[in-house]
């Protein structure tokens, strides 16, 4: 498996997210550290989908401690779950 | 079905017919199923068809628990249903939300029917809506405390135990629950379309006391990843569920039209009969490629499963109430009458459109991935 820098995580996380919103407007942007649950560019759904995304798309288990919703709410907070969960943590 | 390459499958078909279909009917008609038949299911593993070795199950890929769920599904809706609640919706969400001691505790306890579970989710009040349960709880020491009621719940008249979805000031939880916990009450339900033997009753929750330890997943997590989950495994049953109601509906159609005559012919030669026949082929056909589909997604863990399964819920479950009303409307007045089977599929393929998430609410998922996938920002 290619080792992806932290950029390229980012744009993993952004394309999925991009290709799952639930707004239609083609001006929508949204920031790495922009809630996307709780301005409603996302349904309560697409969490599952995300966990799931995340997941098998870098290779790495959530545990029930990491199943904050905070720590699937932003790119950022993606990313890091996913460094944090590659470090061992 | 003349390829069925898993040895499982091919087993649960002949038990289906040996044990199930010709019961089918009395099951319905005395709304109850026998004790006999779970110990059955129980000791070929077809409560734990999809769970690992280590907890009784038969570690069955998706594609092929599809097939099983189909074969189990054309004899007989009840038994199927109860494979629903105890493999997809508790067996899903334990497998993947449970800890470590909740999985050794329920999962070889639901496998060898010891204990059954019921997911207690819809209310008299909340239904499609199902983020917004009523039913409280709160906590106090090493301990929570549920209030409330559920309605609709399979399987609920019989089961051990349940997993209960409730809120304290808008946050969603899980929870295992005894069913012997002090201030359960459950009243079965009759009087109900489809479904009949499937022992859905209604719960009430007064003060009950749960330890701690009891809550599934986390604290907050039980609507986004408990129901969720849940509802996913559910749907992916419910789409074969149709194919097999489809799938017995067109048998019907054929051997029944293969045996009138009206009009000094076997009603299968006139052609209006044929096009009913010739669209429940298509129709079944598609369903089936569409669940086949979604379950090699699933065996995947693609992060398509979700959506291709609400497709397939969506159209197996259509599919089966137009196969099902064209089967009642070739036999005619007999289609109306309950020595025939056609008449119970009929009633039972009408709830598939509802259950696990309406026929309506899939649209609105459907559609909303479709104005993604199919959007061309230019043309």
């Amino acid at each position: 498996m290619t080792l992806l820098t932290e950029a390229g995580m980012r744009e993993k996380v952004r394309s999925y997210i991009a290709a799952n919103l639930v707004v239609y407007d083609e001006e929508v942007v949204f920031s790495d550290e922009d809630n996307i649950f709780a301005l409603g560019f996302v349904n309560s759904l697409f969490a599952m989908q995300l966990l799931t995304f995340v997941e098998q798309e870098f290779d790495i288990v959530v545990d029930n401690d990491d199943m904050e919703i905070i720590n699937f709410s932003s790119v950022s907070n993606i990313v890091n779950l996913v460094q944090k969960k590659k470090a061992g943590a | 079905m003349s390829n069925l390459p898993n040895p499982i499958v091919q087993e649960a078909r002949l038990f289906a017919e040996r044990e199930l279909r010709p019961r089918a009917t009395e099951i319905d008609r005395k709304e109850e199923l026998p004790r006999d038949i779970i110990v059955q299911m129980a000791k070929r593993g077809y409560l734990s068809a999809t769970f690992p070795e280590e907890y009784g199950g038969l570690e069955l890929d998706p594609v092929s628990y599809g097939f099983f769920t189909e074969e189990i599904g054309k004899a007989c809706c009840n038994t199927r249903a109860l494979i629903t609640v105890q493999t997809s919706l508790i067996g899903g969400s334990l497998l993947r939300w449970g800890t470590k001691e909740q999985k050794e505790k329920w999962l070889p306890a639901i496998a060898s029917a010891e204990k059954l579970g019921a997911f207690a989710l819809t209310e008299p009040l909340v239904g499609s809506n199902a983020k917004a349960v009523q039913l409280s709880y709160r906590k106090s020491g090493a301990k929570y405390i549920l209030n409330g009621r559920k309605k609709w719940i399979s399987f609920s008249g019989i089961a051990d135990f349940f997993i209960v979805i409730a809120s304290c000031e808008g946050s969603v939880s899980a929870f295992l629950v005894d069913r012997e916990s002090e201030g359960i009450t459950v009243s079965p339900m009759s009087g109900l379309l489809a479904n009949r033997a499937s022992h859905i009753a209604e719960i009430q929750f007064d003060q009950v006391e749960i330890p701690c330890e009891n809550l599934l997943g986390i604290e907050g997590g039980g609507f986004t990843y408990v129901v969720t989950t849940a509802l996913d495994h559910g749907r992916y049953s419910i789409a074969w569920a149709g194919i097999g109601i489809a799938a017995e509906a067109l048998e019907a159609m054929v051997h029944y039209s293969r045996n009138r005559t009206q009009f000094d012919k076997k009603i299968c030669e006139h052609q209006l009969i044929q096009a009913m026949i010739a669209d429940a082929v298509t129709e079944l056909h598609a369903a089936r490629a569409l669940a086949v589909r979604a379950g090699e997604l699933r065996g995947a863990k693609s992060a398509d499963a979700l959506m291709e399964t609400t497709i397939a819920k969506y159209f197996a479950s259509k599919v089966a109430m137009k196969v099902a009303t064209d089967a009642v409307q070739t036999h005619g007045g007999n289609g109306c009458y309950n020595e025939y089977p056609v008449e119970r599929l009929f009633r039972e393929a009408k709830v598939l459109e509802i259950i696990e998430g309406t026929s309506q609410l899939q649209q609105e998922m459907i559609a909303g991935y479709g104005l993604r996938k199919y959007y061309l920002p230019k043309r």
